[in-house]
C-alpha cells in the first residue's frame, strides 16, 4: 500500500494551511508585543547567566 | 538558603573533544582527498571503496555528524552543566551517548566505502544504523531534559533553548528521512518516491543545514562569546526573536534546492519566499554576536579564541546572506548544479562550523586542565592559515561553478551549444587545483591546533570533577503575576513541545499537499517500471554514489533541453525509489542518458565504465573495472520486487518468483549485443545491470504527444 493512502484518511487535512498561517501569524505578533513591552531589567539578568560561572 | 557544592563533569566533555579533533581531521582529509580526486581521478586508486562516489558521502557525513556533531556535543555538555549549575543528570546517559555516537560514526565509515548507502544526500547510512541513531539521540534528549528540571537555575538562557529546538527538530527530521522498508540487512527503499522523495530529502538536507549545522552553534556562539569576551550579548530581546524565527522560517526553505525542478511551483516559490525572510534573522543573529563585541574589539586582536569567532560570525553572515540570494530563481538557473554550490556550503562548513569548534576547544581545553593556552602565537599562525585558506578554497571555486555554467548556455550565431560538456569542465580544472590547495592549508592549520592544544594539556592537570556551588532551585510563587514567555523560559518541556509544534507544522503544510493532491504528480501512462535488471542496475548506481556527480533532472531552460533533451516532468519519477536527481553536475545530466536522442550503442557504456578516458579523452570519471568483474547478486531480486510492490508499485502479482528469469533474459540479450562489438562479458556481471539502468533512462516518455502534462 502506498505511503499517500495513509494521508489521505486525515479528515478535513486542507484546513491545516489556514490553522497554521493564522496561529504562527499569531505566535509572531504576540512574541513582539510581549518583547517591546515587557521589562528590560529581565533580559538584563538573564543575559548575565553564562557569566556568573566562577569559571 | 543552603548552599550545595557539587561538580561539573569534565570527562565527557574532554572525550568529546578528543572526537572532535579526530573525526574533523578525518573528515578534512577525506574531503581533500575526493578533492583532488576531481581532476585527478586516478588517486582513487582505481578501488571501489575508495573512489569519489562513495568517498564524498564519507566527507560529508564526517563533516556534518563527526565533526561538528561532536564539536556541538562538547560545547553542549559544557556550557549546559555550568548554565544549569547542574552536573549531568545521568553519567551512564552521557556516557552512553559517547561511545553510541562515536560507534554510529565507526558504522559510517565502514559501511558508506562498501557502498552501503540509501543514496539520500546526507542521509546515506543504512537503516540498522538510522535505528542506533534514533536511540543514540532519545538517550542524549533524556539526559539534556533531565539535567535542565534538575537546574539550580531558574531561568533557561537562551542558549538552551537553541539546544531543545535544535534536539527535538533533528528527531523529526531524521524519523521521517528514514522512513524505509528494508529488503536485506543492510538494504532498503524509502518509502517515497521521485518528487516526494525530493521533497522529503531536501526538506531534510536544508534542515540538517539548520539544525545541525546552525542551531546547536548558535548556542554555543551565545555561551561562549560572551565568555571569552566576558561581556553579555548584545541584546538578549534580539536573541529571543532570532531563536523564534529562525526555527520558525528555516524549516520551510528546503524547496529551494528544486527551483525548475519537476516539484510543483508552488512549493518552489514557498521555498524561494522563506528563504528570501531567512535573512533577517541569520543577520540579527549575527549583528548580535558582533555587537556584542562593542568596546572589546581591542580584546580580539589578543584572544585567539574571539578570533575565530569573529571570522565564524563573518562567514556565518556571508553564507546567510548568499543563501537567500542563492535561492532566487534566476540566480539558482546559474549557480545550482555548478560548484558556486560547493562554494557556499563550505563558506559555511570551514568558516562558521570550523572556526566555532576550533574557538569553543581553544576556550574550554586549558579552562578544564586549569591552565593557559600553550601558544598564543601559534593559535594565530592556525588562525591565519585558516582564513587564507578558506579564501583560497572558496574564490576560485566561485569563479568556476560561474564561469563553467555561463559555458552551459552559450549558443553559437547559428543557434548550437558553444561548448561541449567537456570543454566545460576541462577550463576549470586550475581552479580545482586552487581548490584543494586552499583545504590543505586549513588543515595544516587543524595540525598546528592539534599541536597547541596538545602542549596545552602536557603542561595543565585535568580537572575531571570540577567543584561548583549554587543553592538548589525552590519553588516560588511569584509575588506579581509573571508574563507568559518569561514562565515559558522555565518550563523545558512546554518548550520543546512548542518548538516542535512550530517546526512541524512548516514540514506539513509543505509536503501534505504534496503527498495528497494527485494533480501536483500528474501520472503518465507511457511511464512504466524498472524491469528487475534495470532496477539491480539503478541499485549499483545508488551503491556507487553516481549522483555525487550526475543529476536526473533536466530544467526548462533552452540550453539545458538542447544538450540533455525534454525537460524532466514530475511524472516520470513515480517509480524511482529513492530518487537521484542529483545536486551537482560534475559529468553530465543522465536524466535522458537512454532516450533516443543521446543513445549510445551499449559497447561503448562498457568502454566508458571500464575507462571513461577511451570514449571521452579528457572525462574525470573514476574507472569502474570491478563492474566488468563483480558478479551481479541476483538472491535479493525477489525481495526487492516485493517491496516495490508494497511501495505501490504495480508489477504484477506474483512476479517476484519469475523476476530473475526475465532478468538474465534481459541479461542475456545486452552480452549478446556486447559481443556484436566484440565484447566478451558474462551476463550476470553488474556491468551489464547497469548498461540496462542506464539504456533505460529517459526512454518512457520520449514518444509521448506534447504538451505531456499539465502542472498547475
Amino acid at each position: 500500500m502506498k505511503f499517500i493512502n495513509y494521508i489521505e484518511k486525515v479528515s478535513g487535512v486542507d484546513v491545516i494551511g489556514l490553522f497554521s498561517l493564522t496561529a504562527f501569524f499569531l505566535f509572531f505578533v504576540i512574541l513582539l508585543i510581549w518583547l517591546f513591552k515587557s521589562n528590560k531589567e529581565n533580559f538584563t539578568e538573564a543575559s548575565r547567566l553564562p557569566l556568573d560561572n566562577q569559571d | 538558603m543552603q548552599v550545595e557544592k557539587f561538580y561539573y563533569d569534565n570527562r565527557i566533555v574532554r572525550a568529546f573533544g578528543y572526537a572532535t579533533i579526530i573525526s574533523g581531521v578525518i573528515g578534512m582529509i577525506v574531503g581533500l582527498w575526493v578533492a583532488i580526486q576531481i581532476y585527478y581521478p586516478a588517486a582513487s586508486l582505481n578501488l571501489a571503496m575508495t573512489t569519489f562516489g562513495r568517498l564524498r558521502p564519507l566527507h560529508t557525513n564526517a563533516i556534518i555528524f563527526a565533526f561538528v556533531g561532536n564539536a556541538c556535543f562538547t560545547g553542549i555538555y559544557y556550557s549546559l552543566q555550568r548554565l544549569c549549575k547542574a552536573r549531568m543528570w545521568s553519567d551512564k546517559l552521557s556516557w552512553l551517548h559517547f561511545w553510541g555516537w562515536q560507534a554510529i560514526i565507526a558504522g559510517a565509515a565502514i559501511t558508506l566505502p562498501l557502498g552501503l548507502t540509501t543514496g539520500a544526500e546526507y542521509a546515506e547510512l543504512i537503516w540498522p544504523i538510522d535505528i542506533a541513531i534514533t536511540i543514540i539521540w532519545v538517550v542524549f534528549g533524556i539526559n539534556m531534559m533531565m539535567t535542565i528540571m534538575k537546574r539550580r537555575e531558574k531561568h533557561i538562557y537562551v542558549a538552551i533553548w537553541f539546544y531543545i529546538g535544535t534536539w527535538v527538530t533533528v528527531a523529526l527530521l531524521h524519523i521521517v528521512r528514514s522512513f524505509e522498508i528494508p529488503y536485506s540487512l543492510t538494504g532498503s527503499y524509502p518509502m517515497f518516491a521521485g518528487v516526494q522523495d525530493a521533497l522529503v530529502q531536501w526538506w531534510y538536507g536544508h534542515n540538517a543545514v539548520a539544525f545541525v549545522l546552525t542551531t546547536p552553534v548558535l548556542g554555543l556562539m551565545y555561551y561562549f562569546l560572551p565568555k571569552a569576551a566576558n561581556r553579555p550579548v548584545y541584546s538578549y530581546r534580539l536573541s529571543i526573536i532570532h531563536f523564534w524565527t529562525l526555527i520558525f522560517l528555516y524549516i520551510w526553505a528546503g524547496p529551494h534546492h528544486l527551483l525548475y525542478s519537476a516539484l510543483p511551483d508552488w512549493a518552489q516559490s514557498l521555498g524561494v519566499v522563506f528563504s528570501v525572510m531567512l535573512l533577517a534573522p541569520s543577520w540579527g543573529g549575527m549583528l548580535n554576536g558582533l555587537l556584542t563585541l562593542r568596546g572589546a574589539w581591542d580584546k580580539v586582536r589578543e584572544e585567539p579564541v574571539l578570533k575565530f569567532m569573529v571570522v565564524a560570525l563573518t562567514c556565518y553572515g556571508m553564507a546567510t546572506f548568499e543563501g537567500p540570494l542563492l535561492s532566487l530563481k534566476s540566480v539558482n538557473a546559474i549557480s545550482h548544479f555548478s560548484d558556486w554550490t560547493i562554494a557556499h556550503v563550505h563558506i559555511g562548513g570551514l568558516g562558521w562550523n570550523g572556526f566555532i569548534a576550533f574557538a569553543i576547544l581553544y576556550y574550554m581545553i586549558p579552562k578544564m586542565w586549569g591552565t593557559t593556552l600553550y601558544s598564543k602565537k601559534l593559535a594565530s599562525n592556525h588562525f591565519w592559515l585558516g582564513t587564507i585558506g578558506i579564501i583560497i578554497y572558496a574564490v576560485p571555486l566561485y569563479w568556476a561553478g560561474f564561469e563553467q555554467s555561463i559555458m552551459w548556455k552559450q549558443f553559437t550565431p547559428e543557434g548550437q551549444l558553444k561548448f561541449d560538456f567537456m570543454q566545460t569542465v576541462t577550463n576549470i580544472k586550475p581552479m580545482y587545483w586552487a581548490r584543494s590547495i586552499g583545504g590543505a592549508l586549513y588543515l595544516t592549520g587543524t595540525f598546528i591546533m592539534i599541536y597547541n592544544l596538545w602542549k596545552t594539556i602536557k603542561q595543565g592537570k585535568f580537572i575531571a570533577n570540577e567543584e561548583a556551588e549554587a543553592a538548589p532551585l525552590v519553588k516560588a510563587i511569584p509575588a506579581v503575576k509573571e508574563k507568559w514567555h518569561r514562565v515559558l523560559e522555565r518550563k523545558p518541556v512546554t518548550m520543546l513541545v512548542l518548538a516542535l509544534i512550530v517546526v512541524a507544522i512548516g514540514g506539513i503544510v509543505q509536503m501534505l499537499p504534496t503527498f495528497l493532491i494527485k494533480s501536483n504528480i500528474p501520472t503518465i501512462a507511457s511511464v512504466k517500471p524498472y524491469t528487475p535488471l534495470e532496477l539491480q542496475g539503478r541499485d549499483i548506481y545508488v551503491r556507487e554514489g553516481c549522483y555525487t556527480c550526475h543529476s536526473q533532472m533536466i530544467r526548462p531552460f533552452r540550453d539545458e533541453v538542447a544538450r540533455y533533451g525534454e525537460y524532466s516532468k514530475a511524472g516520470e519519477f513515480v517509480y524511482d525509489f529513492p530518487h537521484q536527481w542529483g545536486s551537482k553536475r560534475t559529468g553530465p545530466d543522465l536524466a535522458r542518458e537512454g532516450a533516443d536522442k543521446n543513445k549510445r550503442p551499449d559497447s561503448w557504456h562498457y568502454t566508458h565504465l571500464y575507462d571513461p578516458t577511451s570514449t571521452s579523452p579528457g572525462s574525470v570519471m573514476p574507472r569502474y573495472i570491478w563492474l566488468l568483474d563483480n558478479k551481479l547478486d541476483t538472491s535479493n531480486t525477489p525481495a526487492k520486487i516485493r517491496v516495490m510492490q508494497k511501495l505501490g508499485v504495480p508489477y504484477p502479482k506474483g512476479y517476484d518468483k519469475i523476476a530473475n528469469q526475465d532478468l538474465m533474459k534481459q541479461a542475456n540479450e545486452i552480452a549478446a549485443s556486447l559481443k556484436k562489438e566484440n565484447i566478451e562479458s558474462l551476463p550476470d556481471a553488474e556491468v551489464i545491470a547497469v548498461i540496462a539502468y542506464l539504456q533505460r533512462l529517459g526512454r518512457d516518455i520520449q514518444n509521448e504527444p506534447k504538451p505531456i502534462t499539465e502542472n498547475k
